[in-house]
Order: C-alpha cells, then structure tokens, then sequence
C-alpha cells in the first residue's frame, strides 16, 4: 500500500511497518499510529506518522555511536508492549537535527522500545540515569573510536612487555 | 491544588495504593519516598518535560539537513 511521508512523499509500505503507539509519544499524545521505514540517509530510520504527514521522527540504533549502550526499562514497560522474548524487542533513540547539523543528537533518556512481533511500541524514561536527552552522535563516535585506539595501543603494550 | 502540610517521616496517601512519605528535609530540600504498586510510574517531573522538549525538537527534523549527516556519517562508519 502507499502512504505519504515527510521525508519521501508517497512511497511504498507494508502492513508490518505499522507500528502502535498506544500511548502515542511524549508530547505527541493522541497520534497512536506510525510507519517503521528505513532512511535512505545513513544509518537511521524514519518513523512517520500515518495521520499527519508533515509529522517524522528519525530514529538511529544508539549502538551505532556508543558501543557500550545498554537499554535499561522497566518490566512493566516491556509488559506494555507485550514484549517476553528478547528476540521480539527493537529499540531506538530519537535524533535531533539542528540548523548547525554537526550537533545531530540522540535522545537516550527517552529511547523507543517496538515489540516487532505485535508492531507494539512506547516511548520510555531510561532507567539508567548517566542518559540525557541530548547525546551529540557525532562527538560520541569520535571519543569511542578514540577508547579503541587506546584501548589496542594497551594491547601491544601488554604484548611487548 | 490541595495543599497538606506535613512532618518529617508522615505520609500522604493518593488513593488507596500510592503513599508519598516525607522523608527527610534539610535546607531547601525535600526527600520523598514514594510506595506505589508497578504499574504506576513515577518520575521527577524535569525528566517528562526535558523529553517532551527534546521530542518537539525532534519533530522538526529538516529531511536536507538529513541528507547531509547522511553523507558525513557514511564517511564517519567506514573510516
């Protein structure tokens, strides 16, 4: 079937791209349906709204700039979705993207959580309270790709000795 | 706004499953403890409203813009 989208104009979709919010997003209560599609931009992806067009959140796996992100949610969060296998869960953080687009963000205190089985998702609070609402994605790569280097030069260092 | 004034180590209940405890004050500083079945959520309010914030930022993304840190970003994972 087609749908408009922000980013695409009409494009393509399928029924298993459609994604219940029940509980809409924080702030955006009340529009309770979105299409999961794939961007053609980088590593993200669009979450669309199906009722107004001119509405899209890009979303990106956190785990894209921070090797060491770690999910933390509530059971009861997770029941909501009706998520029980880990399998079943996907997870993403919003991004921001402002004029100066060097500063692109991810939102980690509020990541998304879909159960893809049921096309079930909320947006949640982070557990893990190190998590802002603003994580600059690209200073984030640069610090761990930096870790890595230090993290090798360990190694030979060890090995040398 | 019902306004209750309350000591160190007495309650509120809201309803019969949520109970707010003061649990210590010091200064301009108040500690809660709040006993609430699971299903409820609490969060101090700042974080709601951070969120919210974030997420109409967010709403705004700028599909060029995009496109941009696309390209970057590409370059960014391969090197």
């Amino acid at each position: 079937m087609k749908i408009k989208t922000k980013p695409y104009g009409e494009i393509e979709v399928e029924e298993r791209q459609r994604i219940h919010f029940p509980d809409g997003i924080i702030g955006f209560e009340g529009i309770n349906y979105y299409y999961l599609i794939d961007s053609r931009e980088g590593p993200f992806y669009w979450l669309q709204s199906e009722e107004f067009t001119e509405l899209a959140f890009l979303l990106v796996d956190p785990r894209i700039f921070r090797n060491d992100y770690k999910l933390m949610v509530r059971e009861s969060d997770l029941k909501e979705i009706e998520c029980e296998k880990e399998g079943d869960l996907l997870d993403f953080a919003i991004v921001t993207v402002p004029e100066d687009h060097s500063k692109i963000s991810a939102n980690l205190m509020g990541p998304i959580i879909i159960n893809r089985k049921r096309r079930v998702a909320k947006q949640v609070i982070s557990e893990n309270e190190e998590y802002t609402v603003k994580h600059y994605i690209l200073e984030e790569m640069k610090q761990q790709k930096k870790r890595l280097v230090e993290s090798k030069n360990a190694c030979s260092y060890t090995k040398a000795k | 706004m019902l306004v209750l004034t309350r000591k160190q180590n007495e309650s509120i209940m809201v309803g019969d499953s949520v109970e707010i405890t003061v649990v210590e004050v010091r200064g301009d500083q108040v500690k809660l403890g709040i006993t609430a079945p699971k299903e409820i959520k609490v969060h101090r309010k700042e974080v709601y409203l951070a969120i919210q914030r974030e997420n109409i930022d967010a709403s705004k993304a700028d599909i060029e813009k995009v496109g941009q840190i696309g390209g970057i970003f590409k370059k960014k994972v391969k090197n």
